[in-house]
């Protein structure tokens, strides 16, 4: 709601600076969003009349002008303006004025001629862009007087963002109300009276969408000059709202629209036949609207037609075959109130929004519905001459206002704060809140332009905000002190992000909704869950991987010269599953992933340079998951290299998966070296265990190697799982420290070397009973994996 | 007895002649040894009369406790030379750098989160959780919103397909995480429904939300965190206390200043806009809106099973994204979705 404080203070005048104007309403809930002036600063212009024009004798573009500038004698003054003109008023700067662009004028000589100030164009005056010529001003314009004053140059140009709730303030009449109810400083409203009727035409009208349109009023106005000029005065008002002027009729209605806050509609009456109808569309019935769309309506809209067609959307739009013209001689006046429920959306369906439907969605004062129209009709009358019909009126049920009963005690336990009835009276009268006592209850009826009291919470708002938000206290909150739970049993998400950066990993957060050749490639998800309304073709599906947004991580770096990138992410993934969790139909597991780029490690001196690889990452999940039991087994992952990747299993049960990037995307994705990553349900992660103490021996340990050769495609975790299994009692340890191919172990072969820690809580062991376990270890390994022993 | 003077000086400049522990010791052999000179002459002691045995006896021992004395001393030159000389070797560069992986980082809108998580644990608030795909119920009509609020429209809300390819209906990413607060308000209600008073529900909610909208300053996908406190005596003036506490704690700054303006909401009444303005830096003096807040609408605590007569309270939200970029001078929303690491790591 743009309105200039000029024309509000015509209305309600509270002695407060424009600065505490501001501050006034935004404190009120009715937030001051922006300011501005109608003219940048400048002095000593004043309103002048050319008397005389005579070319310069030595300058074929400038003329020299005798100017009354309401001083006992003619000023001389040089002009270049193409449209200077005897008998024309215009704005002077007067020799010592200051304008705009820091440009003072002097008396000086312009071509050898004498100049004792400016005429000025708009845009010399910073008020308008045109530069074309002197900016000509009405013949009425007092010569003299300040042009500032004249044009009412130092109004402000405020912009309100209002809450929806508040429609009652999309209007002059509304934002005076309150202002008089929070300053106290009375407020005048515009006089309106009924017009006098002359004529007798009138058309009937027909609510057969009586919830829709509960009233409606209307008249017909004959003998219009619709080519009226629309006043000055209005023009700027309208102007200074950010309403352009088109006509006078249209100006007018826009005008009442601002001042009362009802939004009006003019039809041309030559071109209604009948009655007139509110209703609802028919399916499919189609509408082509004055800003020449043509919509096919749905039947929760609501249309005013007549005995033949539609001829508007009814408190959206008028239809275009329908409207007023310039040369409209006879006008059917519609003012109406439309039930907020039967406009709300309509507009914004069909890719549009309206002054009158985004009043009207929002509530428009029900019993200013004929004042509105009166209003009009007068306007109508001065400007454009005419003679008024009789208004027809049909009304249904109009919005109920159930009267809502406030609890002193009740203000007091929301607000913090008790208030007394007294204030709690005042405040209430001030609002025009008319209100009965039951015993310590205010019982309120709201007024029909409040669309927002339904509740007792709603009036306590309402004496909060009057009373100010400021002078509420806001104490030291006071609570039973019990203290939070600290399960020492979880980890909670904040360690585990931690753990995963302290391995050189940045955190990224990536959008949840991606690619869908990402859900293929990375997540083998033919069908994943698609938005029904994305941005954006690359953000139409919801992520069932992040990796998709880690590999596109590494494009971007790589894009800006970061050759080695290490990224993680946390976040929900999101895939379709039979009935379960909070949202039936679908899985929204936290996970974690981690990619590492580029060498294992830093550019640096004291470390060979190499590229990451398998067990790089593998370590760093080793690291985070600590001290869980894991393992790993070879498995295929849509986005993995097959012989490289391995699904992860925490306590036996699957979590996730490792591996290098499949070499078909790296290719397709367009990256140097393959990534290696590994991604997992955040869950089994979270948990940890509460540490149990197990007796620490105080015998010394015996610790012996062993060698063994194995074929190639033995792995490590069978041959280990095996001795475990079949280990002497003593054997607390089995742990690889060496593996060898090549030269002297055989092709296909490869030579392992473990260390085997013995160990007895009790007792010192015996070289004999240390030489027999490891006899029985290597037994095992020749008959279980036909490990040949190395030496 | 000359001769052992001599003896003691030829013994000090031998000894003085060598740098190496070897030579030295084989030096030592020429007089202490076996055979050396200072053994030889007592030796010889048994062969003088027992008149002189006494004196020159002493005699010997004071030159073999000088040779002695000038040995240990060399020794001692010599090891601490080699000392020096392996230290001298060993030295180094300590200005090289160390060796190893660099440390990576949080995000920075994560250590927002953490540090408005921390400071409302520390009043007692949980931290909750919840699904980002919602229901229509959660996210809209247990929130009080109304049925044709322009926030459920497909212009505002993100809304998915069903298998068929059609918009299923009722299912959205969540628009707030009020959402998490109406499921932890239920599960509250059911977890306490045998007591007659409920303990106070003390949670804040912070999560990733998604609008439909995109441009230098919004994203379509951003992070909020909710607070609810609901108790038997929680007032809108508890919730000035609370979130102005916070504020000035989250950006260590005890001069903030904190103003609440009325506002709308359809989930709170009365509700408030909070604004915000530092009293120095570059945005010194001017009003920055960070945040919403209200005491809970008795029909949102209607649809959860909590009676408003009895229990009252307030909600707010704010954006940890926009306290990110105050907190420390980001001027690009969309720098948080970009995984530029040169960005990232500034908050190493």
């Amino acid at each position: 709601m743009k309105f200039s404080e000029s024309w509000l203070r015509t209305f309600v005048d509270p002695k407060l600076s424009g600065a505490e104007f501001s501050h006034l309403l935004t404190m009120a809930g009715l937030e001051v969003e922006e300011e501005d002036t109608v003219a940048p600063p400048f002095n000593d212009v004043i309103v002048a009349q050319v008397l005389e024009v005579v070319k310069h004798p030595d300058a074929d573009r400038l003329n020299v002008c005798k100017v009354d500038i309401g001083a006992a004698a003619p000023q001389q003054i040089v002009c270049g303006a193409p449209n200077v003109a005897a008998g024309l008023k215009v704005p002077c700067a007067l020799p010592g004025a200051k304008l705009p662009g820091d440009f003072t004028i002097k008396v000086a000589k312009v071509r050898g001629v004498e100049s004792s100030g400016m005429l000025c164009s708009a845009k010399e005056l910073g008020i308008a862009e045109d530069a074309s010529g002197l900016l000509v001003l009405p013949a009425d314009a007092p010569v003299g007087q300040g042009i500032r004053e004249y044009l009412d140059l130092d109004d402000r140009l405020l912009t309100l963002k209002l809450t929806p709730n508040r429609a009652d303030c999309l209007s002059l009449t509304g934002i005076a109300r309150e202002v008089a109810a929070l300053t106290g400083a009375p407020a005048r409203y515009p006089e309106v009276g009924e017009a006098p009727v002359t004529i007798e035409t009138r058309r009937d009208i027909r609510l057969e969408a009586p919830h829709a349109c509960p009233r409606y009023c209307g008249r017909v106005i004959a003998g219009v000059d619709a080519r009226a000029p629309t006043p000055l005065w209005m023009q700027r008002r309208l102007e200074r709202s950010g309403i352009r002027p088109i006509s006078a009729l249209v100006d007018i209605t826009n005008y009442v629209m601002l001042e009362l806050g009802q939004p009006l509609h003019a039809f041309d009456n030559a071109r209604l036949e009948g009655a007139i109808v509110p209703r609802m569309a028919r399916a499919g019935e189609q509408i082509l609207l004055l800003n020449e769309q043509t919509l096919t309506l749905e039947d929760d809209v609501l249309l005013i037609a007549d005995d033949r067609r539609p001829v508007a959307m009814g408190g959206i739009m008028g239809g275009e075959e329908s409207g007023i013209t310039l040369e409209t001689r006879e006008l059917f006046l519609e003012a109406a109130f439309f039930a907020p429920g039967a406009i709300a959306g309509r507009a914004r369906r069909y890719g549009f929004v309206s002054d009158a439907s985004h009043r009207f969605e929002r509530g428009v004062d029900f019993g200013g519905t004929r004042r509105a129209l009166e209003r009009a009709t007068r306007l109508v009358l001065e400007i454009c001459g005419g003679q008024a019909g009789p208004v027809s009126e049909a009304q249904a049920a109009l919005p109920e206002r159930t009267p809502v009963r406030l609890r002193p005690s009740r203000v007091a336990r929301v607000l913090g704060l008790a208030f007394d009835s007294a204030r709690i009276a005042e405040l209430f009268t001030r609002l025009g809140l008319t209100f009965v006592r039951e015993g310590e209850d205010f019982v309120v009826t709201p007024p029909s332009y409040r669309f927002d009291i339904e509740i007792e919470e709603d009036l306590i708002e309402e004496i909060a905000r009057l009373h100010g938000y400021d002078n509420i206290p806001a104490p030291a909150p006071q609570g039973a002190l019990s203290m939070l739970p600290q399960t020492e049993d979880a980890r909670p998400l904040a360690r585990i992000r931690r753990i995963v950066a302290g391995r050189g990993y940045q955190e990224v957060v990536n959008f949840a909704f991606v690619e869908e050749a990402w859900e293929t490639d990375f997540g083998g998800n033919a069908a994943p869950i698609r938005l029904a309304n994305p941005i954006a073709s690359q953000l139409a599906v919801m992520r069932s991987t992040l990796i998709g947004g880690l590999v596109a991580n590494v494009a971007t770096n790589l894009k800006r010269r970061q050759n080695r990138v290490r990224v993680f992410e946390t976040g929900r993934c999101f895939t379709r599953a039979a009935a379960s969790g909070p949202v039936a139909g679908f899985r929204q597991p936290w996970m974690l992933a981690a990619l590492a780029y580029g060498s294992a490690l830093p550019e640096q001196w004291g470390a060979p340079a190499r590229n990451v690889d398998f067990f790089d990452v593998k370590g760093d999940l080793e690291a985070l998951l600590a001290p869980a039991e894991l393992r790993f087994e070879p498995a295929t992952h849509p986005a993995l290299h097959p012989g490289r990747s391995a699904r992860v299993l925490i306590d036996g049960a699957p979590a996730g998966f490792l591996g290098e990037l499949h070499p078909q995307w790296v290719q397709k994705y367009d990256l140097p070296l393959a990534p290696v990553l590994f991604e997992l349900e955040l869950d089994p992660l979270t948990r940890a265990r509460l540490p149990q103490y197990a007796e620490v021996s105080r015998q010394p340990p015996a610790i012996r190697d062993l060698a063994i050769v194995v074929p190639h495609e033995t792995s490590l975790q069978a041959l280990i799982d095996g001795m475990t299994a079949n280990r002497p009692a003593l054997v607390q340890d089995i742990r690889l420290f060496d593996l060898y191919t090549g030269k002297g172990v055989g092709t296909g072969k490869k030579s392992l070397a473990f260390r085997i820690v013995m160990q007895d809580t009790q007792r010192t062991l015996q070289d004999a009973e240390v030489d027999a376990a490891m006899q029985q270890l290597v037994a095992y390994l020749q008959q279980a994996f036909a490990a040949q022993l190395r030496v | 007895m000359q001769n052992l003077d001599q003896i003691i000086q030829e013994a000090s400049a031998a000894f003085a002649a060598t740098d190496d522990p070897d030579t030295l010791e084989q030096i030592k052999a020429r007089y202490l040894g076996k055979s050396g000179q200072i053994t030889e002459l007592l030796k010889s002691l048994g062969k003088l009369p027992p008149e002189e045995k006494k004196t020159a006896g002493a005699a010997i021992n004071r030159a073999k406790e000088a040779v002695e004395s000038a040995l240990n001393t060399r020794r001692e030159a010599i090891r601490q030379a080699a000392l020096a000389a392996r230290l001298a070797e060993e030295a180094l560069d300590v200005t090289l750098p160390g060796r190893g992986e660099a440390r990576g980082g949080l995000h920075p809108v994560t250590r927002t989160l953490e540090r408005i998580e921390g400071l409302f644990r520390s009043i007692g608030f949980e931290v909750a959780d919840g699904p980002e795909i919602e229901d229509d119920f959660h996210n809209f009509t247990a929130l009080n919103t109304p049925d044709d609020h322009p926030a459920r429209s497909m212009h505002d809300t993100f809304y998915l397909q069903d298998e068929s390819g059609k918009v299923a209906e009722g299912i959205l990413l969540r628009t707030h995480t009020s959402p998490i607060q109406v499921r932890y308000m239920q599960q509250h209600v059911e977890k306490y429904k045998h007591l007659e008073t409920m303990p106070e529900i003390r949670v804040i909610a912070p999560g990733r939300v998604y609008r439909v909208d995109s441009d230098a300053t919004h994203s379509p996908m951003f992070h909020q965190v909710e607070g609810l406190w609901i108790g038997e005596n929680v007032s809108f003036a508890d919730l000035k206390g609370v979130v102005a506490d916070f504020l000035r704690r989250f950006f260590e700054s005890d001069d903030l200043q904190v103003r609440f303006r009325p506002s709308f909401f359809p989930f709170t009444e009365p509700s408030a806009e909070i604004d915000v303005a530092f009293m120095s830096g570059t945005l010194k003096g001017r009003w920055l809106e960070i945040a919403g807040c209200g005491m809970v609408h008795p029909n949102v605590l209607r649809h959860v099973g909590i009676d408003p007569e009895k229990y009252i309270g307030f909600a707010f939200g704010m954006g940890p994204d926009r306290l990110t970029m105050l907190r420390y001078g980001v001027n690009d929303l969309r720098l948080f979705f970009d995984g530029d690491l040169r960005f990232l790591r500034q908050f190493v």
